[in-house]
């Protein structure tokens, strides 16, 4: 049997972890392929929905990740997103989602390595905790009405 | 009570305001009751048990109108208030904000300082039932708290009383309304159910009064005030703002400090 590969979606910001991650690449420093990196302008526009949505749409780990505090291009971007962070994470461990699926960290464009690092142990550590199927039992819940439905009509026609 | 009913007579009956918005007995419970004449007075109650937010009307145009508007409000109305002043959507010349105090004395408030000074000294309600019920969730697992939730959320239909009982859901257009880009499906769903009610209480952030009356609104009785008040607990936690400082100052989520501590970024 394969081992589970874990689908991570990295939220990063266009000025720092963007670039750190591009450089990354440039330095030739290989990593996890396990992720998916959609690019924002900045920290501050990553609306805690996406991740909810992430989740919801197969995802089993989320990396969050900007500029370091002082260093944003839009001067307060970051420390805004970090207080809704704080906040977020809050409410979704009294709620029972799974806190540790999600990595928020800060990567400058000029650390590569660091975000290689991040990657992997990311990837790590949520193969170990496994696909995120929980979270997703409740997203089904559409997919199983639509059947219910379906199974309905034949059950119909039969008749 | 008969001094409150006597301040409300007084006050319509001079004109100096238009309605007196308190509470009246209900078949059950104490109910809100909207007086515009000073014979009406006598019908006014305050007492233990009058705990709904009384706030929430003072945003409704189509009752308020340009009137000036006294209303009875209870210790968690109180902060509504000062919320609604700080957000510029209520006028304090246009409202004469009462209360009644643990000794049954009547107070009026001319001032949001006064308001904050009788918030800081004035005994917050307690809520037995809230504390036992968070006791519980708390000790439990992450995966049973998981199990609760989403069994309990599961059951929510979407009425959106939690959403009508709040002082603070004053949106003209809601995000559950909003359909470019669709964030949350309209309908009953454990998932969406799950998202609406997360938006709803990150929305609160800095700006709850930790009244309980969305949980008090729900048909289906679900905790979820609980929900908002556990954020209430992070900005004290995290920011440093008790709900009173946070209901009188700048959003919490709109403001920041370089210094804010976190333990979860790398």
């Amino acid at each position: 049997m394969s081992e589970f590969e874990p689908k991570i979606v990295a939220f990063v910001c266009n000025w720092c972890t963007y670039a750190g991650a591009d450089l990354t690449g440039t330095s030739r420093i290989k990593y996890a392929s396990n992720v998916k990196i959609v690019r924002f302008p900045c920290t501050g526009r990553i609306d805690f929905m996406l991740l909810l949505k992430a989740f919801a749409e197969g995802a089993d780990g989320i990396i969050v990740s900007g500029c370091h505090p002082n260093d944003c291009h839009y001067t307060s971007g970051n420390f805004h997103a970090r207080r809704r962070w704080v906040i977020f994470r809050g409410l979704l461990n009294f709620m029972g989602i799974d806190v540790n699926r999600i990595q928020f960290s800060w990567v400058s464009a000029a650390e590569g390595a660091k975000w290689a690092d991040v990657v992997n142990s990311t990837v790590t550590a949520v193969r170990e905790l496994g696909p995120y199927t929980q979270y997703r039992k409740a997203a089904d819940y559409l997919a199983q009405q639509d059947q219910s439905i379906i199974d309905g009509q034949e059950a119909m026609i039969i008749k | 009570m008969e001094e409150l009913r006597k301040k409300a007579a007084e006050l319509l009956q001079s004109g100096e305001v238009q309605m007196v918005i308190g509470y009246e007995e209900g078949t059950r419970h104490p109910r809100p009751c909207f007086i515009s004449s000073a014979d009406d007075a006598a019908k006014l109650i305050y007492d233990d048990r009058c705990t709904g937010n009384l706030a929430v009307y003072l945003t409704h145009k189509e009752l308020i109108g340009g009137q000036k508007i006294a209303i009875t409000a209870s210790y968690f109305a109180l902060r509504s208030i000062l919320r609604l002043l700080t957000e510029h959507q209520i006028q304090l010349d246009k409202l004469v904000v009462l209360t009644v105090s643990a000794e049954k004395e009547v107070i009026q408030f001319a001032t949001t300082d006064d308001i904050t000074a009788y918030l800081q000294t004035a005994p917050v309600p307690a809520r037995e039932d809230d504390k036992a019920l968070i006791e519980k969730l708390n000790a439990m697992s992450p995966a049973e708290r998981w199990e609760f939730w989403s069994a309990e959320l599961s059951k929510c239909f979407k009425c959106y009383a939690c959403r009508a009982a709040c002082p603070m859901c004053y949106c003209t257009k809601c995000i559950v309304e909003e359909n470019r880009p669709q964030w949350i499906q309209p309908w009953a769903s454990t998932l969406a159910n799950i998202e609406w009610h997360i938006n709803r209480a990150m929305h609160m952030t800095g700006r709850c009064a930790d009244c309980g009356a969305c949980g008090a609104a729900c048909p289906l009785g679900l905790p979820i005030h609980l929900l908002s008040h556990q954020i209430v607990q992070e900005v004290t936690d995290n920011f440093a703002l008790d709900v009173n400082q946070a209901v009188s100052g700048d959003n919490a989520l709109s403001t920041f400090k370089p210094e804010d501590k976190e333990n979860f970024i790398r």
